[in-house]
């Protein structure tokens, strides 16, 4: 299996996307697969339409993009949040 | 780990706004009273709230996390506003919806990608409802300051009283 990217972003940065990364690496090795996650402003997203495969996001996005996109608010609310993990792990399945 | 600016002076209790810019404007304009952020921290928080909406749904009563980049910030610190009414806030990841919001954690970070633990530990006071329930009721700062010092490592605490 190719390694995938994941991009994890917000609108800054470095709070939420830094929550989210974490629970993302944790998933990552329970699971383990081997993922490239980058995590970046919502505005750089567009720098990386070519290599991402998957954009998780806290931030709202009304762009398209090639990848599929999913919203991260569960991983700060605590509620849903097995439902997102399961949303990202079929992605990353794939 | 650096150290984290967190004391009665930055929880704000009984906060009387109008408005999410109010809110943010009193909360900013006390951060900046203690030199913690600059001038431009207010601007730029209020703005980045218009952009990128940090309201979330959390259990009991629904907090908002305002935060933005790191260039505004003079010194780590997290302010704590318990608002008298709600106030709309938007919610994070959508564009239309807004919550009604009583509690602000307002995040003043000095560098990026650093504070995951803290701001793990944040999240897991978000998802405790009885937590937010204390805060949201009480009458005493230095009992505020109390209970999220205990779910909170802060590191080394400086500046205080």
């Amino acid at each position: 299996m190719t390694k995938k990217q994941v991009l994890v972003a917000c609108g800054a940065g470095i709070a939420t996307s830094t929550v989210v990364n974490g629970a993302i690496e944790e998933m990552v090795k329970e699971n383990n697969l081997d993922v490239d996650l980058v995590q970046i402003k919502i505005a750089e997203v567009g720098g990386y339409v070519d290599t991402a495969d998957l954009l998780v996001t806290t931030a709202m996005t009304q762009k398209d993009y090639p990848f599929p996109v999913i919203n991260a608010r569960t991983f700060l609310t605590g509620i849903g949040t097995e439902e997102t993990k399961k949303e990202i792990l079929q992605e990353l399945k794939k | 780990m650096s150290n984290i600016y967190f004391n009665e002076s930055v929880i704000l209790l009984n906060l009387e706004a109008a408005s999410k810019e109010e809110v943010l404007k009193i909360m900013g304009d006390n951060l900046l009273s203690y030199n913690l952020v600059k001038e431009s921290f207010i601007p730029a928080i209020i703005a980045r709230e218009e952009e990128y909406a940090t309201g979330l749904p959390t259990a009991g009563v629904a907090v908002a996390i305002p935060h933005t980049d790191v260039d505004h910030v003079q010194r780590k610190a997290i302010s704590v506003g318990v608002l008298k009414d709600a106030v709309e806030f938007g919610v994070m990841g959508d564009d239309k919806e807004t919550i009604p919001v009583r509690i602000v954690f307002l995040l003043a970070m000095d560098e990026s990608h650093s504070q995951l633990s803290l701001l793990q530990q944040l999240m897991g006071v978000f998802q405790t409802e009885e937590a937010l329930m204390s805060i949201l009721n009480e009458k005493n700062k230095t009992n505020i300051r109390s209970l999220l010092e205990e779910k909170l490592d802060f590191g080394v605490l400086e500046g205080e009283k």
